[in-house]
């Protein structure tokens, strides 16, 4: 697996982990512990997307993160669905 | 509002096509116990729920079973690519492939049609959070070799959701 594939697979992780937490809130909204993942998960996720952009540009997930230029580059990277959206 | 992340909750990569583990698999698509029942379930109970604990979780649940979906239908997408009349054949899943060809139709492994007679939304937290106890067993029977501790993890999250219900007062009628 190259540099690039780890990087996304970790903000992969990241993000599942987020979401997890998230759900357990939703019904323990005061849980301490809880609340101090979610910070240090959203801490580590930020700087994994830093590092990912320093070294291969902008970490499109979202419409929101589409860069603006002449053309819409949304539709130009693969589809998750393919199997060419993840590399070996 | 819904906005698309453009992954998937974990990567599929399918390697090698095989229609007949597509045609098993897709009834976790639009099987009675499927992803598409189980987000149709969450989101359509969560507007009559009176608390706001309830409506965070099946908001965001109903979400996550969304993200499900689009997995179990990637997995049908790849091991349905590529195939010969002989592998459509050989496989049986010429029966499939007459009225969809490649493309991913919300059914059950019986060829039964996605339907909203799977679930139900009945206006009142104790009956609908019973209704996802019994949904969320079957996940237990989806996954066969789930390790006893996974089973103990998935019981005592069942408990839990009971006392929540416990503690909820007596619906008003």
């Amino acid at each position: 697996m190259n540099e690039r594939e780890k990087l996304k697979r970790q903000i992969y992780a990241l993000d599942f982990a987020l979401y997890e937490l998230a759900l357990f809130l939703d019904s323990h909204p005061t849980n301490r512990r809880a609340m101090e993942l979610l910070s240090e998960y959203r801490q580590k996720r930020e700087e994994t997307v830093a590092e990912y952009e320093s070294k291969f540009g902008k970490y499109i997930l979202t419409l929101k993160d589409v860069p603006l230029s002449d053309s819409w580059q949304w539709i130009d990277s693969p589809w998750p669905w393919d199997t060419d959206f993840m590399e070996d | 509002m819904w906005q698309y992340e453009k992954k998937l909750q974990y990567p599929v990569r399918i390697k090698n096509p095989n229609p007949k583990y597509a045609q098993i698999i897709i009834t976790q698509y639009g099987g009675p116990d499927g992803e598409a029942s189980a987000a149709m379930r969450y989101l359509a109970q969560r507007y009559s729920q009176p608390y706001n604990e309830v409506k965070g979780m099946l908001t965001d649940i109903g979400t996550e079973e969304l993200a499900h979906m689009e997995m179990i239908c990637a997995m049908v997408h790849q091991l349905t690519r590529e195939l010969s009349p002989e592998q459509i054949k050989e496989s049986g899943f010429e029966t499939y492939f007459v009225d969809h060809t490649n493309g991913v139709y919300p059914i059950a492994a019986s060829g039964m049609p996605w339907t909203a007679a799977y679930i139900q939304s009945k206006g009142d937290v104790i009956t609908d959070l019973h209704e996802d106890l019994a949904a969320e067993g079957t996940t237990v029977k989806e996954q066969p070799d789930i390790t006893t501790s996974d089973k103990a993890l998935l019981h005592a999250g069942f408990r839990a959701f009971r006392v929540l219900v416990q503690k909820s007062p007596p619906a008003t009628s």
